[in-house]
């Protein structure tokens, strides 16, 4: 099972696109979907260095992801409102540093793409030197509130969800 | 008023308004004072085509568009990671 | 006017609202790109566009189809997906090779200073 599905979860939506993409559900396109399933995830395996994913608590990632598609609304509103009503000097946009005590290549990556689909936030790069993560804010209020926010309302859900709980267990 | 004729002035004034975000894109791309303004640019400009086929697709009831906001998409990603990756690195004289 | 079907009342009134709002949010994340001033603060713009402007235009797509042919068209979800995915890797692209080119230009202008951090 796991040598032949090394992630059900990817081959899974890689049917389930296959199926939307042909717009049927016939029986013939669901063999060809699955055996897509099957042989992309083998073929491509060697091309991921750090392997699959491990999501261990699938309720905790839909909660926070659902959280994040509010956040995005909210932002959106936001900056549409500073571009149509403020003049540009009077924007405070900055760079902020987080500490990020985040360690799994795949959370760092769920976390870059929510921090940067939210508008107003742009992720640049994780300084490597003290793993802290360098981020534009567009319009900056109160920085210590941006490093709590990030802090606890992204960055603790992602670790629940990627991270081992207990230091001894089997980190993929 | 018929449903119809409703949905012909919604579309219409979404198409009216894309186009005039294609021109603001454009604007940007010829102006743009850097490198990185000019990719931004054409980056948000095939996101703005991706919308005026999808528009387009809903204007003639036609599902064709589809596919060609998926390849619009599709090749929008790629262009401008190659684009970005240039930026960064490819420098002529380095 | 070729298409566009006679719709139910009830499916027409939000796939116009989604409509006529995903063109002002495409509109206004332009504008932003024109209008601000320095390029950290124009790289904002266009996200609103990506996030929210397609997005509604996406759903407005959907249920149109839906209910015009009467059964269930949501393959622009693999639009939606496929944008949620990429748009956040092209400006995390776009905004590192601004400040890497920042830095550089920095560099040369001023060889003997470390340039810091932007």
């Amino acid at each position: 099972m796991r040598r032949w599905l090394p992630s059900p979860l990817l081959s899974a939506s890689l049917l389930l696109m296959w199926l939307m993409l042909n717009q049927t559900l016939e029986p013939a396109h669901w063999l060809l979907g699955g055996v897509l399933g099957v042989l992309a995830p083998l073929l491509s395996r060697p091309l991921q260095p750090h392997g699959h994913a491990r999501i261990r608590r699938p309720l905790a990632l839909f909660r926070l992801l659902w959280m994040a598609a509010v956040e995005i609304v909210r932002s959106c509103f936001n900056v549409t409102q500073i571009i149509l009503l403020r003049r540009s000097a009077d924007v405070n946009s900055q760079f902020i540093r987080v500490p990020l005590e985040l360690k799994s290549p795949h959370g760092l990556a769920l976390l870059s793409c929510l921090i940067n689909s939210t508008p107003g936030t742009v992720w640049v790069e994780i300084l490597p030197e003290r793993h802290e993560l360098l981020l534009h804010v567009f319009d900056l209020h109160d920085e210590a509130w941006w490093v709590h926010t990030i802090k606890t309302r992204y960055e603790q859900p992602i670790i629940e969800v990627f991270e081992t709980p207990e230091p001894g267990g089997s980190r993929t | 008023m018929t449903t119809a004729t409703l949905l012909s002035a919604a579309s219409f004034f979404a198409l009216a308004c894309v186009v005039l975000a294609m021109l603001l894109c454009t604007l940007r791309l010829m102006v743009g004072p850097s490198a990185q303004d000019r990719v931004l640019a054409l980056d948000t400009l095939w996101m703005c085509v991706m919308v005026l086929a999808l528009l387009l697709g809903i204007r003639h009831g036609s599902q064709i568009y589809f596919e060609a906001a998926l390849i619009i998409a599709l090749l929008g990603f790629v262009s401008t990671i190659a684009l970005a990756k240039f930026l960064m690195r490819g420098e002529v004289i380095e | 006017m070729s298409g566009a079907e006679s719709l139910p009342w009830w499916a027409a009134i939000p796939v116009a609202l989604l409509l006529v709002l995903g063109g002002l949010i495409t509109l206004v994340g332009t504008i932003g790109l024109a209008r601000l001033q320095s390029f950290y603060q124009r790289i904002h713009g266009p996200a609103i566009t990506i996030a929210l402007g397609a997005g509604c235009i996406l759903v407005a797509s959907m249920l149109y189809f839906t209910v015009a042919q009467s059964r269930l068209v949501i393959h622009e979800l693999l639009i939606s997906v496929f944008v949620l995915m990429t748009a956040p890797v092209v400006s995390m692209l776009i905004m590192r090779a601004a400040v890497y080119r920042d830095l550089r230009a920095a560099r040369d202008m001023d060889p003997g200073n470390d340039a810091g951090n932007s």
